[in-house]
């Protein structure tokens, strides 16, 4: 087991240096130049000179093998002499926002737990949903449950989320004027008032996400508690006299969430991916809308940055679905 | 008796009753019984009709800016309105449907034909397995939707000058979409060649000195068919949502030429005094995708052969 994972970490490396060679040389190789916002009053030898300041002037693998020694050496240092106060990165030079000219780390720091709360408890609710419809889906396969289950789950991932979000603002603060249509990341929760208005303020962006996320993850749970309904052990415990519940809430239901488990680890890095667009509609300055406004300010750092992070998520969770499969399922032998 | 057996649902026909059953009756008939997949087909058929006959039909045109007329609600002769410059909201959703579509069924083909490719060499050729199949591993670990972003931002002008700006935009988008979605059908593609190839036929084949390229297109590719279609049918309707989700971002085609993803983030900025114009683009996507999607669940149902004839 440990042999498995020092093997699959390792085989991670590799995978994230391609996927970093990648994104560097797609942004890289585009057209596109980071003088083009500077003022025409400039005098082009002026405009040469930042451009070497910035680096811009030397050759590609070296600008390269500086990035990633910057991001995977320079980077992590600076945060742990920010978290410990102990001196240890010196003056070595930061990724830096072209935008603002602070670092990415920082600002990524900042704009981190607005996307972790909202992308966060969507999916535990999507969770909290998609498990029992999914179990009551498969216990009573083809009643009128299990037909409009399967309806509302189609609907679920078919309808984008651009357009759920859009029509819970024209329904809910359009028209009804019950929740704010954009959400607030200036509100600290104080009292019972602020919190109520963060309450309010998440409903519409939590349930868009969950909705999608839930309508996915009730078709596995459905197919996987399908797939042991049917097993011998289920007619063994019932033969034992167990009650029915116990049959399926603790036999069936433990074994059939196996696969849902490594589903929702898989899934936990699209997430991130997919809350850029209900970012962009509910106005969360989260990291998707970090993205969005760094692409169109051409601001190359903060892009590779969130870019790769959101690869590292992948890769680290791949890795996470894989391994809990095995200690949740010991027929899985890693050798 | 034929009336009776005709009459009856298909679970209860005896497999020898019809003296000439193809593979592809079957799946017609198998597809028949599913009725999502059929009313899902029947929406399909009238929004793709809708679409390519629709501005022939339709006397307002879709560019056509009427300043007097704007902003209006629906009516007899704006039967959806007309937008902040007074172009019919009909005519535009019509336009706007042409390209959604035209862009999902492209970046279908092209995701569909990589995939396939790269799905048959790897199944097939045991030297290419590894590489290949390494090289699809990669492609899923890459945040998709941000390297689409990316991509659209970074080569839009170059393009755009290069083949004109709608074009240019329409090979982008196209390539983008196709390029990064290849990757699920690459892998069944794989499964179903690999079990195929190791079939008495395909040894038969091999054995009386048939080349390579032909076993693989006269005998492997029709008998792993049935995956690669219902991977393009959902292909199309997630390329329909990735290139509204684009549009939608703001990245997507310019804000003359219509998708309906455009027209919705269009209509966004005046949600607050005219929302039906939101409601419209949006039920027209979600509609395509819901339709599309329920027919690759019928067409799975009727093409796989352990469901069939059940």
């Amino acid at each position: 087991m440990l042999n498995y994972v020092i093997r699959r970490l390792l085989l991670a490396v590799p995978t994230l240096l391609f996927i970093s060679l990648a994104i560097f040389l797609l942004l890289d190789l585009a057209p596109g130049d980071p003088m083009a916002q500077m003022p025409l009053t400039v005098p082009p030898e002026v405009k040469e000179k930042i451009r070497i300041a910035l680096g811009l002037g030397e050759p590609m693998y070296v600008r390269y093998l500086l990035w990633l020694k910057q991001f995977f050496i320079n980077e992590p240092l600076h945060i742990i002499a920010n978290m410990t106060g102990w001196d240890i990165a010196g003056g070595a030079q930061r990724v830096i926002s072209w935008q603002t000219r602070s670092p990415v780390a920082d600002i990524i720091a900042q704009r981190l737990p607005q996307t972790l709360t909202v992308v966060g408890i969507s999916y535990l609710v999507a969770i909290l949903i998609a498990v029992p419809i999914g179990v009551i889906s498969a216990y009573r396969q083809y009643s009128v449950f299990d037909q409009i289950g399967t309806f509302v789950s189609m609907i679920g991932f078919s309808v984008p989320t651009f357009f759920t979000g859009v029509l819970l603002i024209v329904i809910f603060s359009v028209q009804l004027g019950w929740f704010p249509s954009i959400y607030d990341t200036q509100l600290r929760v104080t009292s019972w008032d602020t919190f109520w208005m963060q309450v309010r303020q998440m409903v519409m962006p939590v349930t868009v996400l969950a909705l999608f996320n839930a309508a996915q993850i009730s078709r596995f749970m459905r197919s996987s508690m399908l797939d042991n309904l049917n097993q011998d052990y289920v007619r063994t415990a019932r033969a034992k006299g167990l009650t029915e519940k116990v049959v399926v809430l603790v036999h069936v239901l433990r074994n059939s969430l196996i696969p849902v488990v490594t589903v929702v680890a898989l899934g936990i890095p699209t997430i991130f991916g997919g809350a850029i667009i209900t970012e962009q509609v509910f106005k969360v300055n989260g990291l998707g809308q970090l993205l969005i406004t760094a692409i169109f300010a051409n601001d190359i750092p903060m892009v590779q940055t969130l870019t790769f992070i959101f690869a590292v998520l992948i890769v680290f969770f791949n890795l996470i679905a894989d391994v809990l499969y095995g200690v949740l399922d010991p027929r899985i032998r890693y050798d | 008796m034929t009336d009776v057996i005709a009459a009856g649902p298909p679970a209860e026909k005896p497999a020898t009753a019809r003296a000439a059953r193809s593979q592809w009756s079957d799946v017609w008939r198998q597809f028949k019984s599913h009725k999502g997949a059929m009313v899902g087909a029947g929406i399909f058929t009238f929004i793709i009709l809708a679409v390519v006959v629709g501005p022939y039909v339709w006397p307002h045109s879709a560019g056509l800016i009427d300043i007097r007329a704007r902003n209006q609600g629906p009516s007899l002769l704006h039967p959806l309105g007309t937008d902040q410059l007074g172009r019919d909201m009909l005519a535009r959703m019509m336009a706007g449907g042409k390209v959604s579509i035209t862009v999902g069924v492209t970046a279908m083909l092209l995701s569909i034909a990589v995939g396939t490719t790269v799905g048959v060499l790897a199944g097939y050729f045991r030297r290419l397995d590894n590489p290949l199949m390494r090289m699809t591993d990669l492609f899923l670990a890459l945040p998709l939707l941000p390297l689409l972003l990316v991509m659209v931002m970074l080569f839009r002008e170059s393009l755009s000058g290069a083949l004109g700006p709608e074009t240019g935009i329409f090979v982008l988008i196209v390539c983008a979409i196709g390029l990064t979605s290849w990757m699920q059908s690459a892998r069944i593609v794989r499964s179903a060649v690999l079990t195929v190839k190791e079939q008495e036929f395909v040894l038969a084949a091999r054995s009386i000195g048939t080349r390579r390229r032909r076993i693989i297109f006269r005998h492997i590719l029709p008998n792993v068919l049935s995956p690669i279609m219902v991977a393009a049918t959902l292909g199309i309707a997630s390329a329909i949502i990735t290139e509204s989700a684009l549009s939608f971002l703001g990245l997507g085609f310019p804000p003359d030429f219509p998708t309906w993803g455009r027209l919705l983030f269009d209509a966004v900025d005046y949600i607050q005094q005219y929302p039906q114009r939101v409601l419209w683009p949006g039920l027209a996507i979600s509609l395509t995708v819901l339709s599309v999607n329920y027919i690759g669940d019928g067409l799975r149902d009727a093409m796989d052969p352990r469901i069939r004839g059940r």
